[in-house]
């Protein structure tokens, strides 16, 4: 063992699954915890799970009390299924947009290629929150666009751009596009074109060519793209908290709500567990079926 | 020119001011099997690409069957290409491959059943049709490859370097099935290729490219021994180039200062070189009082001695001139005796001069 610990490649695999276990397993089994305990006043807001009263008894303080009570009220199912439908719109629309971009930059000069890969990572290295707030600030009832719009004489009133679901949708097909992009990229990069060149001279036009050999060949990447777009726009909360309005509540703010106004952590975290087990589920029974399509391939 | 079933005329192309192919013609005859040969950027494929209808010509015209196809859309064309890389579908089984241009050409399902299953038997593929390509041979993709260009029927097939990715031995079985299954099915084919072997063993005729130009066309018998210029003369197979002046009084009679002798030809032309192919030369081991004085004979070292079982070669210094001999080895004899720094006399006959 202790050889073991010398040898510097046990370092090397043990960090990651280290890092995995203090910053993703146990936080999240610290949550399932508080899921089931139950919420009181005071610091934290609820009763340990196992407590020892004055005369030396155990006391075991579990509830399912807060699972129950979110299942019972319509209002967390709806703003779950908001979510659910801001994350299939928005990843949909990313689709749209990246996929003849990153096919675009996936089939230009290598030179070309590295310049305009760079153009789509340089956002990143502004502060999320700032551009989110930079549409804030172009939406707005003085804003830039609705300047332009008047002045251009469409309309005489500004109209009212923020605070809806569609100024959150576009602040999430922003935010996320590059999600879409680059693992869409990563495929369409290593696609042979011969295999274009291959189907035109069998008599395929183009559009035939891209629906029977371009687009399944790319599967995997619009897969992992839709994925890495779609599972953290359902939890998203920073957008529609400063891009959206009062006609649609998500799930995200729900459960800051819940936690940082209501102070109640337990129906916060229970509420967090749900959402994980609804998105996991479909996604492992999804991809169990896609790597058995895989690998029987008709 | 054309009458013919495949006619280039005067076919132009240039990339990024490259030019690629520089006013090229070509005519090729119905069920030939004709070989584009040279070395890599002579502009063999793009013509390739330009028949096949990848690439448009800058100028010039390609007519198939006395049909004008320069400006017909690569879909269109009657013609199938069959790509070095085989570039077969890693998403469609072996069967749906083949199938491929079938169900783009939108035929009936009975038809592309019977056409795509009497293929696999011609190229005995059976038992694969549901394997995905990655999990086939290099040998069975190269005929999936071949299948899936047949089974449309082409007026022409186009094949790009197709024995290029099989090893060594599969490569010359392959070479025969093909020539046989071009005999059979009567289509023409133009193979590309830079392995000039394999374009002489396959070919009735091919066309030596080099930058950009065709150089020659003729049957591989023409381009072996009377080859147009020095350039294909060493190109296909070994050639001992031979500086030469005209000699002032005998007719056919030339002079080399490298090898300090006459040499007679069986042609009287005007020429500054000839060429003498290896296996035409012999050699004997030589014996030292013996002098030797005549033309098309000399006096040599051995330098180096290669035995490559059904014949050997032999680097042969004479004079200031070095020069190749292949020895066929039919008999177990003398010339196995042969060895390093042996003095021999060489020898051959007048026809075995070309003047270049």
């Amino acid at each position: 063992m202790l050889s073991k610990l010398k040898n510097y490649k046990f370092w090397f695999v043990f960090t990651p699954y280290f890092w995995l276990v203090a910053f993703f397993f146990i936080p999240l089994a610290i949550i399932l915890k508080i899921s089931f305990s139950v919420s009181e006043w005071g610091m934290p807001p609820y009763k340990d799970i196992l407590e020892i009263n004055n005369s030396g008894d155990f006391i075991l303080n579990i509830t399912s009390g807060n699972y129950a009570f979110i299942f019972s009220d319509f209002f967390y199912l709806k703003s779950y299924l908001n979510s659910l439908s801001l994350a299939f719109t928005s990843t949909l629309i990313c689709l749209i947009i990246g996929y003849p971009i990153a096919f675009y930059v996936a089939k230009s000069k290598p030179k070309i290629r590295n310049l305009l890969l760079i153009l789509l990572i340089i956002p990143f290295w502004t502060s999320f929150l700032l551009r989110v707030y930079a549409w804030k600030v172009l939406l707005q009832g003085n804003g830039i666009l609705n300047l332009m719009l008047i002045k251009l004489g469409f309309i005489s009133e500004p109209l009212s751009l923020l605070y809806n679901h569609y100024a959150v949708i576009l602040g999430v097909v922003y935010t996320y596009l590059p999600f879409m992009i680059l693992p869409l990229y990563g495929y369409l990069v290593k696609f042979d074109l011969r295999l274009i060149d291959a189907a035109n001279d069998l008599g395929s036009r183009k559009i035939n060519t891209f629906f029977k050999v371009i687009l399944p060949l790319s599967l995997p990447g619009i897969i992992a793209g839709c994925m890495l777009v779609f599972i953290p726009v359902v939890g998203e909360f920073v957008i529609p908290e400063l891009l959206g309005g009062s006609d649609k509540l998500y799930f995200g703010k729900i459960i800051w709500d819940e936690f940082f106004v209501n102070r109640d952590w337990p129906v916060a975290s229970a509420l967090a567990m749900s959402g994980i087990l609804f998105l996991i589920v479909p996604i492992v029974i999804f991809q169990m079926s896609y790597s058995k399509y895989n690998f029987k391939n008709e | 020119m054309k009458d013919s079933f495949l006619y280039i005329e005067n076919v132009s192309k240039s990339f990024d001011d490259v030019k690629a192919l520089d006013n090229v013609s070509l005519a090729i005859n119905k069920s030939e099997l004709f070989s584009l040969l040279g070395s890599s950027g002579c502009g063999k494929s793009t013509l390739l690409r330009i028949i096949a209808g990848f690439e448009k010509p800058d100028s010039g015209k390609i007519f198939l069957d006395g049909e004008d196809i320069t400006d017909l859309p690569a879909y269109k064309r009657p013609l199938n290409i069959m790509f070095q890389s085989y570039a077969l579908f890693p998403h469609l089984n072996v069967s749906n491959n083949i199938a491929f241009g079938l169900k783009e050409d939108r035929l009936d399902k009975k038809e592309i059943e019977n056409r795509t299953s009497e293929i696999i038997n011609l190229l005995e593929l059976n038992g694969l049709e549901k394997r995905k390509i990655d999990e086939i041979s290099g040998g069975q993709q190269q005929r999936v490859a071949l299948a899936r260009c047949l089974v449309k029927k082409p007026k022409l097939l186009l094949l790009d370097e197709p024995l290029a990715a099989l090893d060594k031995k599969l490569r010359i079985q392959t070479q025969f099935e093909l020539v046989n299954l071009q005999y059979k099915l009567g289509i023409t084919f133009i193979i590309v290729t830079h392995d000039q072997e394999e374009a002489m063993s396959l070919s009735d005729r091919m066309a030596i490219m080099q930058e950009g130009s065709i150089l020659q066309i003729g049957n591989p018998v023409e381009v072996y021994e009377k080859p147009n210029n020095e350039y294909i003369a060493k190109f296909i197979g070994t050639a001992n180039i031979i500086n030469i002046q005209k000699h002032q009084t005998k007719n056919n009679f030339f002079l080399s200062s490298e090898l300090g002798i006459e040499i007679e030809s069986s042609e009287n032309k005007l020429s500054s070189k000839c060429l003498i192919r290896p296996e035409k030369i012999n050699i004997t081991k030589s014996t030292m009082d013996k002098k030797i004085n005549q033309e098309n004979s000399c006096k040599g070292i051995v330098k180096e001695v290669a035995y490559l079982g059904s014949y050997t070669k032999y680097l042969i210094q004479s004079k200031s001139y070095q020069f190749y001999v292949f020895q066929t080895n039919n008999f177990i004899s003398e010339n196995l005796n042969i060895k390093w720094d042996d003095v021999v006399d060489c020898s051959w006959n007048k026809e075995a001069i070309f003047l270049l």
